[in-house]
């Protein structure tokens, strides 16, 4: 395998891995679960209280300056999902980041379908 | 969970309008190929957590020595000048896995099972699921060197698949191929909603 050395060995269904150390062994976040394509985005840097905050914190702060989906931000820092997801919990109890959600119902309406179809034949 | 909490803070920044299309099958029949194909940012992966370990939280001692096992999940977005964000989600098909397609399923467009003429078996388990979820999927044989070279309709039997499920041979290496997946794909997913919709 290239990236991630033998964290990837089995490839789909990895090996054993200890990921949650990074979060103090808190495999769920303070708060409510943020979905996979939630928008995360960095307050600016005044509202932040650093202390406390780890260096993976950090790094998540810098690459959600601009709103960045939960799924992109555990690819970017090559965590686990769930340990981004506790990490950013973190942030968004101390009001480091903010969220939006994009509502679900909004991709099944045929205005969204059509314009994805349109979309993809300009590809 | 949290909801009023959490619904508090989801004003502040506006969500933009995303949409997901899934990308199933079993391992190594291309998936993070198709995915890489047509993202416009390099594929990305991430993984999940299979085992719930540590549940009882804070408990660190315990979960240290627990050992967990992960799930790949690839990961691609294609932006449309509509504004309109569409994301991919790739990840196994396999019973096991399920765990993690409620959430990837949940308000997804539809999906793409992809199959290797090969194995077909292998995605059995993806058919299942859509079909149980009542997800619209169109079935993606791809052409795998060396293997039989399967029409369309021998590979709904073997599946078992509805007349309206559209199959199609694919190459996932390649864009244009991709696309023409994708685009069945919502065509059948905006046939589905209209059908629906007509008989409320
Ligand atoms: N001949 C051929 N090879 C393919 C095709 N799609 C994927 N592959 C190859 O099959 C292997 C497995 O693909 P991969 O995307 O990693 O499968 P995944 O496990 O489903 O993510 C890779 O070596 C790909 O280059 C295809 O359409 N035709
Ligand atoms: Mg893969």
């Amino acid at each position: 395998m290239t990236d991630g050395g033998d964290r990837w060995l089995d490839r789909e269904a990895g090996p054993v891995v200890r990921p949650y150390a990074l979060t103090r062994g808190r495999t769920r976040p303070h708060g409510a679960a943020l979905g996979l394509i939630d928008h995360v985005a960095a307050a600016g840097p005044l509202v932040v209280d650093a202390r406390g905050l780890g260096p993976e914190h950090r790094r998540l702060l810098h690459l959600c300056r601009a709103p960045t989906a939960v799924a992109e931000l555990a690819s970017e820092t090559d965590l686990p999902l769930g340990v981004v997801r506790v990490l950013l919990g973190d942030l968004l109890e101390r009001g480091a980041v903010t969220v939006a959600r994009p509502p679900a119902v909004c991709t099944l309406e045929e205005s969204v379908m059509r314009s994805v179809l349109d979309g993809l034949r300009a590809l | 969970m949290d909801s009023a909490r959490y619904e508090a803070v989801a004003g502040a920044i506006a969500a933009p309008v995303v949409t997901k299309i899934l990308i199933a099958g079993g391992f190594g029949v291309g998936k993070t190929t198709l995915v890489g194909a047509i993202s416009e940012v390099r594929p990305l992966r991430t993984e999940e957590v299979l085992s719930e370990v540590g549940v009882g939280v804070d408990d660190t001692a315990v979960v240290e020595h627990k050992h967990t096992t992960t799930v790949a999940m690839d990961f691609g977005r294609i932006t449309f000048p509509s504004g309109v964000v569409l994301y991919l989600f790739g990840t196994p098909g396999q019973e096991r896995f399920w765990f993690m397609w409620d959430e990837l399923a949940y308000g997804a467009l539809g999906a793409v099972v992809l199959a290797d003429t090969r194995r077909l078996a292998d995605c059995f388990s993806s058919v299942d699921y859509f079909e149980r979820r009542r997800t619209p999927f169109v079935v993606a044989a791809n052409k795998f060197d060396g293997a039989p070279e399967y029409d369309t309709e021998t590979i709904r039997d073997a599946l078992d698949l509805d007349s309206d499920v559209p199959v199609l041979l694919c190459d996932a290496r390649r864009r244009d191929s991709v696309k023409e997946i994708l685009i069945a794909s919502v065509t059948h997913s905006l046939t589905k909603h209209r059908a629906a919709a007509a008989h409320r």
